[in-house]
């Protein structure tokens, strides 16, 4: 096999400069992969200590700590830094990591690409996190941007459309390379049906990011010629459509929920079956879904605005279109679930994540379905409950999802094995904590508490403490996190090359850690 | 009824061992949708424990399954994995089956979702408009309109002053309506998206700007039913409360009749009002109560705004704002050296009226009689240590609009 030769040439092409340069010119899979997943943990911090704000703000009635005018802008920009900043990045690292080793190539298609749209992010987020020193304060009319009341924005506003273009030149580009690397580069004997889920998953999430980033990049741009340019898209005074607006952004954002999901499905797919020490239970039919709720996701924007006054045409087609999503993803909780079934189960980190994983994204689920009943969505609409639901979905889914997937792979990465007693802490004070914040806030949803607000009615008051006591239990078992992937990457003890007993996968037949250029000479797979 | 019994206890013993006892007495700890009071809200809530009891039946499937995995077929006990991992007949019928169950729920959606739909043969309209930040409520047929503001005092919200059970949930005036008869309400806004949601009605309709959002409701007994914007629409979104006070159709007409003598009674007064000349020291204890109501939500009940965002009233304060802003208080001579200084009479009444365009401050011209404008104004500028001496009358105020 190559292992030799990779590992031979690993030792004299390592022609890198060192300190910071080879960090801002690398073009290296590993170190940009680096870079991303760095940067993704910086943004969960940013993000989540303007959640912890906001939920010290709810924890009592009242206004307590803050103007409502920065809470909203603390509601605006935790949304956006995180799904931006800490999701999308997120998984675009683990692609950047796993995708080369994954189908033995040695790097990315496009490594100079690489690098730019690695290094727009922190340009797009100085931007971004810069508005809240601007006159006029940060953007505060929430991360969907809707006008008129977007328009509103003081100075901060060209600054916020000028971030979001930036941040999708930087997605668009990411998955034209994951594109290109994962069609192009694979090794010669792994025809697409034998390739890994969650390359699989990432090759149909890249046609997604170039599908819809466009369309929020031509969204915020009307939003720009709207405000300093005298058009009137958005403007019914003028003749435009406020609704308009909420049609091109959901045209993206309904699709942008799945980017954020389907890596995490791939990822999932990838640490059960290590696990349970069996192969994944229907692998064709785990593609088909995949492909299936990618095609979906472009036909059910309207679910997110049954209140704006839609005909009833399109309130059935919308509603049709959003149960029907739960069939392919029931089949794929259904093929978790008949994985594990009389496999020979271990508990290690990665897989207690991905197990609660399957639960908890399935409580997202049955909320999702819930919201999807029109006449019910009158009730959860712009609620709590929709603030739980679309948690569940992205903290115990798409973030638990890479959670798992770093504690899966960082002993490929570093060489070094995490300590397994300070990772099980990290679960179960995540996993606890995570629920006692965002299950409460299911009830607070029904019992009619819109979100969105600095201040609410008394009857709201319990559980609105409850959750406050659960973010930051949340918030702070994160520094835990912080810690052990620091202590495994300085102080870890060595780890084998195939890392875990079940594994399979060309990644598992490289060195720990693995080598500068991953493969040199395309492996053979079975 | 003994499972939200013990689903309370639960959420009790929860909330006990998290707080201790302590301050948790204004909390109800309500968990789930109200029933409602209309037909259409009694079929949602059918609609939502229906749905609601389909998951718990799958999630105990699912989960009981997952759960015996992790229970039994573990490696510690010496499970030995089986290689089963595809079966095409498995995979068809739990495509086919979740199918059939969404089918299930979707049909009787479908039919909840028609009936709401049907807004014609209606006997009452009202149209409903949201501002920022407060509600307008129009009988076109009864000739009444009025404005429904926020009632909770400032000191209240700030946390000077203990919270009347109702916080956040009073208005001044509450919108009216009849009992069994079919309402149909047309729903816009002035300035940004808002929405008007009442639980107890199942209704929550987006208020659009240009948008005629209609939507109906039959409300099925007496009582205040208590709602609030549902859309985020700027500073205000949590202090802009609904109240339906819903009467027997006899009391209804009753209140109908009082409007329309009040209104009638209303139209004299405030024409005498704008025709009168008053004295600074009524102006300036009307402007006051007509400041407070409407403007220190965010100039401050100090008058000393909000930096970056809200310019003071008080003038000498520095103050800078987004490009927008800044320009139209220069221009209008409000802002000299980075401080705000009392411009001239007449743009602070053009001011008010018109509002500044792509900011927060709205035109008041449509929502503020011309004697609350001239008041307000002659206040602003004869308080928060602002000594002009200026008296800007009604009739001045009427004049330029």
């Amino acid at each position: 096999m190559s292992t030799a030769i990779t590992h031979d040439e690993a030792h004299h092409e390592d022609h890198r400069p060192s300190g910071i340069l080879r960090w801002v010119t690398t073009t290296n899979h590993k170190d940009i992969g680096t870079l991303y997943l760095v940067f993704s943990l910086i943004m969960l911090f940013v993000g989540g200590i303007m959640a912890l704000m906001i939920r010290a703000e709810l924890f009592e009635p009242g206004l307590q700590f803050m103007d409502p005018v920065f809470f909203n802008s603390l509601v605006t920009m935790h949304g956006l830094v995180m799904i931006f900043g800490a999701i999308m990045p997120g998984f675009v690292g683990l692609a950047n990591w796993q995708i080369p080793m994954m189908v033995g190539a040695p790097d990315m298609a496009l490594p100079r690409m690489n690098n730019w749209s690695f290094w727009l992010l922190p340009f797009a987020f100085a931007l971004l996190l810069s508005t809240f020193f601007m006159k006029g304060g940060a953007p505060a009319g929430g991360w969907t941007m809707y006008p008129p009341l977007i328009l509103q924005t003081g100075d901060a506003f060209p600054f916020l459309v000028f971030a979001v273009h930036l941040m999708g030149i930087s997605s668009v580009m990411g998955a034209i390379n994951i594109i290109a690397t994962i069609l192009n580069m694979r090794a010669p004997t792994m025809s697409l049906m034998k390739m890994p889920m969650f390359v699989w998953t990432w090759l149909i999430t890249a046609f997604l990011l170039i599908a819809v980033m466009p369309v929020l990049a031509g969204a915020v741009t009307m939003l720009l010629t709207d405000k300093y340019f005298g058009t009137s898209f958005f403007n019914a005074a003028g003749g435009g459509d406020p609704v308009l607006f909420q049609h091109i952004f959901w045209f993206f954002g309904h699709p942008e929920v799945y980017i954020m999901i389907l890596p995490a499905f791939g990822i999932i797919s990838e640490i059960i079956p290590t696990f349970s020490r069996k192969p994944l239970f229907g692998y064709s039919s785990m593609v088909y879904a995949t492909a299936s709720i990618a095609f979906l996701s472009f036909i059910v924007w309207g679910h997110h605005m049954f209140t704006v006054g839609m005909p009833l045409a399109g309130l059935l087609f919308f509603m049709y279109s959003t149960m029907l999503i739960a069939v392919p993803t029931g089949v794929k909780v259904f093929n978790w679930t008949a994985t594990m079934w009389r496999g020979s189960l271990s508990f290690e980190t990665p897989m207690l994540f991905a197990v609660a994983f399957v639960v908890l994204f399935t409580i997202g689920g049955f909320s999702g379905l819930m919201l999807a009943i029109v006449p019910a969505d009158f009730q959860y609409h712009n609620t709590y409950f929709v603030v739980a639901h679309f948690h569940y979905v992205l903290v115990t889914g798409a973030m638990f999802a890479i959670v798992a997937a770093v504690y899966y792979w960082l002993p490929k990465w570093t060489g070094r094995m995490y300590d397994e007693t300070l990772g099980k802490w990290h679960f179960w004070l995540s996993t606890i904590f995570v629920n006692v914040l965002y299950f409460p806030m299911h009830f607070l949803g029904l019992a009619g508490m819109p979100r969105r607000i600095p201040d609410y009615a008394l009857q709201f008051t319990g559980f609105n403490q409850v959750a406050t006591i659960g973010a930051f239990g949340f918030g702070f078992s994160q520094l835990l996190f912080v810690y052990i992937v620091y202590k495994a990457a300085h102080s870890g003890e060595k780890a084998t090359d195939r890392v875990w007993e079940g594994a399979h996968g060309l990644e598992w037949t490289l060195p720990s850690p693995a080598p500068y250029h991953s493969f040199s000479t395309a492996p053979t797979v079975e | 009824m003994l499972i939200s019994k013990i689903k309370n206890a639960g959420a009790g013993l929860l909330a006990a061992v998290l707080l201790g006892a302590s301050g948790t007495a204004n909390a109800d700890w309500g968990m789930n949708l109200p029933k409602g009071a209309t037909v259409i809200s009694h079929d949602v809530y059918d609609l939502h424990m229906m749905v609601i009891w389909i998951c718990v039946v799958i999630g105990i499937g699912v989960f009981g399954a997952i759960f015996i995995s992790v229970l039994m077929h573990r490696k510690s006990k010496g499970a030995v994995a089986a290689q089963f991992h595809e079966s095409t007949t498995v995979e068809i019928i739990w495509t086919i089956v979740p199918f059939v169950i969404l089918v299930g729920m979707a049909i009787p959606a479908s039919k909840v979702l028609i009936a709401e739909s049907d807004t014609a043969n209606s006997d009452l309209t009202v149209k409903v408009t949201g501002y920022q930040w407060k509600w307008h409520y129009d009988y076109p047929s009864e000739g009444i309109s009025f404005f429904s503001t926020l009632s909770t005092p400032t000191d209240e919200i700030y946390n000077d002053a203990p919270k009347d059970k109702h916080y956040l949930r009073e208005v001044d005036h509450p919108l009216v309506l009849p009992i069994h008869k079919k309402i149909r309400f047309l729903i816009t806004a002035n300035d940004v998206i808002h929405a008007w949601w009442v639980p107890a009605f199942a209704i929550q309709a987006d208020a659009i700007p240009g948008y005629e959002h209609v939507v109906w409701t039959e409300i099925e007994k007496p009582g205040i039913y208590r709602g609030q914007c549902a859309m985020i629409c700027g500073r205000g979104h949590a202090f802009m409360p609904i109240v339906v006070v819903a009467k027997t159709d006899a009391d209804f007409k009753k209140w109908v009749a009082e409007q329309k003598a009040g209104t009638a009674t209303a139209a004299v007064a405030e024409t005498a009002a704008v025709a009168k000349t008053w004295t600074k020291d009524e102006l300036v204890a009307k402007g006051k109560q007509v400041y407070d109501a409407n403007c220190a939500a965010c100039h401050q009940p100090t008058g000393s705004g909000v930096p970056g965002t809200f310019p003071p009233i008080a003038a000498g304060k520095p103050f800078s704002a987004s490009a927008a802003m800044m320009q139209h208080l220069t221009e209008r001579g409000f802002l000299k050296d980075g401080k705000i200084v009392m411009g001239p009479v007449k743009h602070h009444i053009e001011t008010v009226l018109k509002g500044i365009p792509g900011t927060a401050m709205p035109a008041w011209g449509p929502q503020l009689s011309d004697v609350d404008i001239a008041s307000v104004i002659t206040y602003e500028r004869n308080a928060f240590g602002n000594h002009t001496g200026d008296v800007v009358q009604p009739s001045e105020v009427k004049a330029a609009r």
